[in-house]
C-alpha cells in the first residue's frame, strides 16, 4: 500500500446557498500524479482550490468535512492558511507571471519566506528553472521581463516559481489548456519528471492528458466523486456507467 | 460632432496659449528674462517697478511640495485601504464621501483654513501669524487627496487578480502581496496620481490666496507667509491697468504656471500608458 499524502474526508463546499461539492472522500497518494477529470462546472477547480485554501477568498464560501495533510486538518481551527499554501503550491490555468524579471518571478516565494542570502537565492532560482526544464531557454536573459516569454515558457516559469519554495504537494489546474500541442507535451513531460520529489494533483479536461500523465484518476460529476482508481483501470475498465459514458464522449 | 468638440477645445487651448504669449512677452521690454525668473523682488507698482518672480515661483513650489507631503501619504493610505482592505460595503459608503470632498468649492476650504487651521497653527507653534506656507500646504494637500485617492484606487483595482492569486498561492500574506505584487504592478499609476495631485495644488488659487499669507518674499522657512503665482495673478489683475508693464508681467507669471502644468501633464501622459504596458 502506498503512502497517502492527503486525505480528503466527506468534503462539502458551498458558495452561498449553492452546494458545489458533495461528500467528496479521496486519498491522494504520495509521489504520484492524481488527475481530476469531469465535465465543465463539475467542481474540479473548487476541489483543487479547497486543498490549499484558495477558496477562502470568496465571500460566502463554506467548507464541511476535513482535508488531512500531514496528520492535521487544513481547516482545523488555528491553522494558518498562509502556512498551508507554503507547503502546497499551485499552478493556474492561465500562466500568470508577475510583471517582473524571470529571475524575480522565481525568487518571489523565496523572498516571501524570508530568504536574504543572494547566493542562496540565486542557486535556488537556477535549480528551480532547471527542474522546470526552462533553464536552457532563459539562462541568457534572466533579467528580462517574464512577459517576453512564450505562453508555454511562461507556464513552465510559473511551475519553476511554485517549486522554488519546495512545496510538498503541487496543485495544477489545467496547466496546459492554454498551450499549443508542443508546449503541452513539454509541460506533461515536466510533470512526470516532478513526481520524484512532489505529489501532484492535476485537473484536466483533456482525457488524453489524464491518460498520459497520471497514475490515478478521479472522476467528478455534478460535484460528486463518481469513481477513483488507478488511471489505466479507470480508462480501460470503468466500474460506473457515468464514467464510461463520459470517457466515450457521451457527455461533457 | 465629437470631432467638433475636440476641435473646439483644441481651438481654445491654442487661443489661450497665444493670448498668454502675446500679452506676456511685452514685459520683457522692461525686464530681462533672467531678472524676471531669478529676480528676488516683486514690486510691480513701485517706481521703477521690479518684476522679480522668484519669490512667487518658490512660493508655488514650496506650497506644492509641502502639499504633496500631506496629500501623498494620505492619498496612498486611503487608496490602498479602499481598494484592498475595506469590505465592499464600506467602499460603497466611502467613495461618495470622498467624491463629495472633491466637490467642495475651494473658497470653503480657504475659509476653513483661515478660521480653524491658521489660528491653530499660530498657537501651536507660537507664530505671529498662522497664515503660512505650511498652512497652505496642509489645506491644499487635503484638497488634492480626493483626486489622488481615486486614481490610486482605480490603478490598484485594475491590477489583474491573477497576480494576487499567484502571490497568495506562494504563501504570501495580504500585506506581502500588497507590497511585493500589487504596489509594484501599480507603481506607474501611483506616480501618475502624485503628478496629478501636484497639478491640482500648483493651479489652486482661491484657497491658497486666503491662507498662504501673501508675502512676496523668498521663503526661508515653511512657517512664514508666502505668495504663489496663482494668488499673485488673481490679486493683482484687478489693479493693473490694461497694457501696462504690470499687466503684461502677470501674463508672464501665467506662462510660467502654464509651463509647470504642461510638464506635469506630459509626465502623467508618459506614466499612465507605460503603466498599462507594464501591468497588462
Ligand atoms: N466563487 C464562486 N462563487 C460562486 N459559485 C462558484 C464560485 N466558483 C465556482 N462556482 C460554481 O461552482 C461550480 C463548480 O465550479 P468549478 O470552477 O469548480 O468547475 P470546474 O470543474 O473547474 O469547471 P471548468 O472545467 O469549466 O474549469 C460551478 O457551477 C461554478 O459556477
Ligand atoms: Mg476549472
Amino acid at each position: 500500500m502506498e503512502e497517502i499524502k492527503l486525505q480528503i474526508k466527506d468534503l462539502n463546499v458551498f458558495f452561498g446557498e449553492k452546494q458545489v461539492l458533495h461528500q467528496i472522500s479521496l486519498n491522494i497518494p504520495a509521489n504520484k500524479v492524481t488527475a481530476i477529470i469531469g465535465p465543465s462546472g463539475c467542481g474540479k477547480s473548487t476541489l483543487l482550490r479547497s486543498i490549499n485554501r484558495m477558496n477562502d477568498f470568496f465571500e460566502g464560501m463554506k467548507v464541511e468535512g476535513e482535508i488531512i495533510f500531514d496528520g492535521k486538518n487544513v481547516y482545523a481551527e488555528g491553522v494558518d492558511p498562509v502556512i498551508v499554501r507554503r507547503r502546497i503550491g499551485m499552478v493556474f490555468q492561465m500562466p500568470n507571471p508577475f510583471p517582473k524579471s524571470i529571475f524575480e518571478n522565481v525568487a518571489y516565494g523565496l523572498r516571501i519566506q524570508g530568504w536574504r542570502n543572494k547566493k542562496a537565492i540565486e542557486e535556488q532560482v537556477i535549480k528551480s528553472l532547471q527542474a522546470a526544464a526552462l533553464w536552457d531557454e532563459v539562462k541568457d536573459r534572466l533579467y528580462s521581463s517574464a512577459f517576453d516569454l512564450s505562453g508555454g515558457q511562461q507556464q513552465r516559469l510559473c511551475i519553476a516559481r511554485a517549486i522554488a519554495v519546495e512545496p510538498e504537494i503541487l496543485l495544477m489546474d489545467e496547466p496546459a489548456s492554454a498551450l499549443d500541442p508542443i508546449a503541452t507535451a513539454r509541460v506533461e513531460e515536466l510533470i512526470r519528471s516532478l513526481i520524484e520529489k512532489y505529489t501532484i494533483v492535476l485537473v484536466t479536461h483533456n482525457m488524453q492528458e489524464a491518460a498520459r500523465s497520471s497514475d490515478y484518476t478521479a472522476f467528478l460529476l455534478l460535484g460528486r466523486l463518481i469513481e477513483f482508481g488507478p488511471t489505466n483501470q479507470i480508462f480501460t475498465k470503468p466500474q460506473k456507467k457515468e464514467t464510461e459514458d463520459y470517457l466515450t464522449g457521451r457527455f461533457g | 460632432m465629437l470631432f467638433l468638440v475636440a476641435f473646439s477645445s483644441l481651438f481654445f487651448l491654442i487661443g489661450i496659449v497665444v493670448i498668454l504669449f502675446v500679452e506676456g512677452l511685452p514685459v520683457f521690454a522692461h525686464v530681462s528674462l533672467s531678472q524676471f525668473l531669478f529676480g528676488k523682488r516683486w514690486y510691480p507698482t513701485s517706481s521703477p517697478p521690479q518684476f522679480g518672480a522668484l519669490p512667487l515661483i518658490l512660493g508655488s513650489l514650496l506650497v506644492t511640495g509641502g502639499g504633496l507631503l500631506f496629500a501623498v501619504p494620505l492619498g496612498l493610505f486611503a487608496g490602498i485601504f479602499l481598494a484592498e482592505l475595506c469590505p465592499p460595503r464600506g467602499r460603497e459608503v466611502m467613495k461618495p464621501i470622498i467624491e463629495l470632498l472633491a466637490d467642495i468649492p475651494s473658497v470653503v476650504y480657504g475659509f476653513f483654513g483661515v478660521v480653524v487651521i491658521a489660528p491653530f497653527v499660530r498657537d501651536l507653534l507660537s507664530l505671529s501669524t498662522g497664515l503660512t506656507a505650511f498652512t497652505a500646504a496642509l489645506i491644499l494637500g487635503i484638497m488634492a487627496v480626493p483626486s489622488i485617492v481615486s486614481v490610486i484606487e482605480d490603478t490598484l483595482t485594475s491590477v489583474p487578480r491573477s497576480y494576487k492569486e499567484a502571490s497568495f498561492a506562494l504563501g504570501a500574506t495580504h500585506w506581502e502581496t500588497l507590497r511585493r505584487a500589487i504596489l509594484p504592478a501599480a507603481s506607474s499609476g501611483i506616480g501618475a496620481a502624485i503628478v496629478l495631485g501636484a497639478g491640482r495644488i500648483i493651479g489652486e488659487t482661491m484657497a491658497v490666496l486666503m491662507v498662504a499669507g501673501g508675502a512676496p518674499v523668498i521663503p526661508k522657512s515653511f512657517f512664514q507667509p508666502v505668495r504663489t503665482l496663482t494668488a499673485t495673478i488673481a490679486v493683482e489683475m484687478g489693479e493693473a491697468s490694461v497694457g501696462s508693464p504690470h499687466y503684461h508681467s502677470l501674463f508672464s507669471l501665467a506662462i510660467v504656471l502654464f509651463l509647470f502644468t504642461l510638464v506635469l501633464n506630459i509626465l502623467v501622459e508618459n506614466l499612465i500608458p507605460g503603466g498599462r504596458r507594464r501591468v497588462r
